[in-house]
């Protein structure tokens, strides 16, 4: 089944209770989904400060623990000598949350690969799940409520966050087979449903280099919108050719740091609701995780229709 | 040559307003087991039991199964919007959601009825076998797939894959339809005022004939629209050529 939740907030006022809001709309979907949650949170000044680039893993991609079973101290140390200039890191319970500064010159691309590179050096089986210069990505096997205790995610700040809520049909219950999908910088992708020719394009992209974290369907639609944006598409005309490729029942959430979007399969089975005010625009898999969000009496709700892309930028 | 329901709608009971003496139900304080409980007439610990009185149930936050299984003649508004298949399977309760209403609204609902003020999404009035389903104002994907012989009006427009199935009963959809209209359509007559994106196999649109004009007009006034013009209308139902398998017809199905 699967729960979606997110939450884009237009009103700098409101950064301050992302996580608080977040965690409410996500614990409200755990029963459509309890072996395991994830999130990805963007602006967060404890996970990805201003002026860092940030790069998320799971020590143990096979562990199931609510903790990452490696010290935040210990790892920061490690992750400095591997970089050779200094790493932060932020324990999140099952995920650890590694920043450095970036330099002013390069705009944190290439500080991000760094980070990234140390990162899979310094511990070869850990899972990375997300990076890039705003977006701290945790992800973890467990009962949602429980795994937002872990993250801290109650206390996290930012002007974006998505959240999904498992119930696994398609691969493994590990950290690997969570969702979000944080495949490309910044980048993430929530996905309630199914892709039936998942196989096959996982096949095609493999062709072109391109490397798989888990035998899990969402990964190969997050690693093709990546793919695409890769080659310079913008979100809209990706998640168009994700539309006309792409097989099976979806509901999708699509986010980068300046953009959230939601679009829905033909069949449209899957369900979505949409909710928008003045403050925020925030989609879930249904209006009781939307209850506790600030004027959501007043909002305008509607279900986004099929095969049509709704997107949203900052 | 189709054969018209004999049925008839109690327009009364149809958005019946409450009246002050009305008991008020808080789903923020009573467990939901609780409230369908005594809407059912059952005895629930703690609360004094439901007699025949009006009923307005407060804070739905978009429950699932919400006044679903009714089985008795009562007036029951709810405050605000719910969530799955809520007033499913009523019978004989008049039910009024003052909001917005998920999937299979009114599913296999078999008399009395049911209003959405706000919006429907999926499946509304799925396999219902009769009662009248108002929704005033869009319903979703799939709006009477299957539909056994209930009533369904719509104020505003419904989504693809409408009446799919749909085996007796009446759909009115007072704006559009959207792709796939009454696929594999049996014996229901759709009514619809707007366009229609494409019909299914074997639905076609028919001629309105003087007893379709006056079941229409009896259903618009039944759910409050009786100042529709009936000839704005057009009729859709099945061609019949897909009834029996026929290896004419394999590429249609």
């Amino acid at each position: 089944m699967c729960g979606i939740v997110g939450l884009h907030l237009r009103n700098p006022e409101l950064y301050p209770r992302l996580g608080e809001l977040l965690t409410g709309m996500l614990c409200e979907m755990q029963d459509r989904g309890a072996d395991s949650a994830g999130v990805a949170v963007y602006g967060d000044p404890r996970w990805s400060p201003a002026g860092s680039v940030a790069v998320s893993f799971v020590p143990d991609a096979a562990s199931t623990a609510l903790t990452s079973g490696t010290s935040a101290h210990e790892a920061a140390a490690t992750l400095t000598a591997a970089l050779g200039s200094p790493v932060e890191v932020v324990d999140a319970g099952p995920t650890l949350v590694a920043h450095a500064v970036a330099s002013p010159t390069t705009a944190g691309a290439s500080d991000v690969v760094a980070l990234r590179a140390a990162v899979v050096a310094s511990y070869p089986e850990a899972l990375v799940t997300g990076f890039g210069d705003d977006v701290a990505v945790l992800k973890g096997v467990g009962h949602p409520r429980d795994l937002a205790t872990a993250f801290g995610l109650e206390q996290a700040q930012g002007w974006q966050g998505v959240g999904h809520t498992r119930m696994a049909t398609e691969s493994a219950v590990t950290a690997g087979g969570c969702h979000p999908y944080a495949v490309g910088p910044d980048q993430c992708l929530v996905h309630n449903g199914s892709f039936s020719n998942h196989a096959s394009i996982r096949r095609d992209l493999r062709a072109k280099g391109v490397a798989f974290d888990s035998e899990n369907d969402t990964e190969v639609g997050a690693r093709f919108v990546a793919d695409r944006l890769e080659a310079g598409y913008d979100v809209e005309t990706a998640l168009k050719e994700l539309l006309v490729t792409f097989d099976g029942f979806y509901t999708l959430l699509v986010s980068n740091s300046r953009s959230f979007a939601v679009v829905r399969d033909a069949i449209a089975c899957k369900p979505a609701i949409i909710a928008e005010t003045d403050d925020w625009v925030a989609m879930a898999s249904e209006y009781r995780a939307l209850v506790g969000l600030p004027g959501v009496a007043a909002a305008r709700i509607y279900e986004p229709e099929p095969e049509r892309i709704y997107a949203w930028t900052r | 040559m189709d054969a018209l329901s004999t049925e008839t709608i109690d327009s009364e009971t149809v958005g019946t307003e409450t009246v002050g003496t009305a008991r008020e139900l808080d789903l923020a304080t009573t467990p939901l087991r609780s409230l369908n409980g005594l809407l059912h007439g059952r005895e629930v610990e703690g609360h004094a039991p439901l007699a025949d009185e009006p009923v307005v149930i407060r804070n739905p936050r978009g429950a699932h199964s919400v006044a679903a299984g009714l089985d008795r003649p009562l007036q029951v508004t709810i405050d605000g919007h719910v969530g799955y298949y809520a007033a499913g399977m009523n019978q004989r309760a008049d039910v009024v959601i003052e909001g917005n209403a998920g999937v299979g609204v009114a599913e296999n609902m078999m008399s009395g009825s049911v209003v959405v003020k706000g919006n429907a999404s999926q499946s509304a009035g799925a396999t219902a076998h009769g009662g009248l389903l108002v929704v005033e104002g869009d319903a979703a994907a799939r709006c009477g797939i299957s539909m056994k012989g209930v009533d369904i009006v719509v104020g505003g427009s419904i989504g693809h894959m409408s009446a799919f199935m749909a085996q007796a009963g009446r759909l009115v959809v007072r704006g559009d339809a959207g792709e796939a209209l009454g696929d594999s359509i049996y014996e229901a007559r759709l009514y619809v005022r707007g366009t229609v994106a494409s019909l299914g196999a074997d639905c076609v649109s028919k001629e309105m004939r003087a007893e379709h004009l006056e079941e229409l007009a009896t259903l618009l006034k039944a759910a409050g629209f009786e100042d529709d013009d009936p000839a704005s209308y057009t009729r859709y139902g099945s061609a019949r050529s897909l009834y029996h398998f026929h290896v004419d017809n394999a590429s249609a199905y």
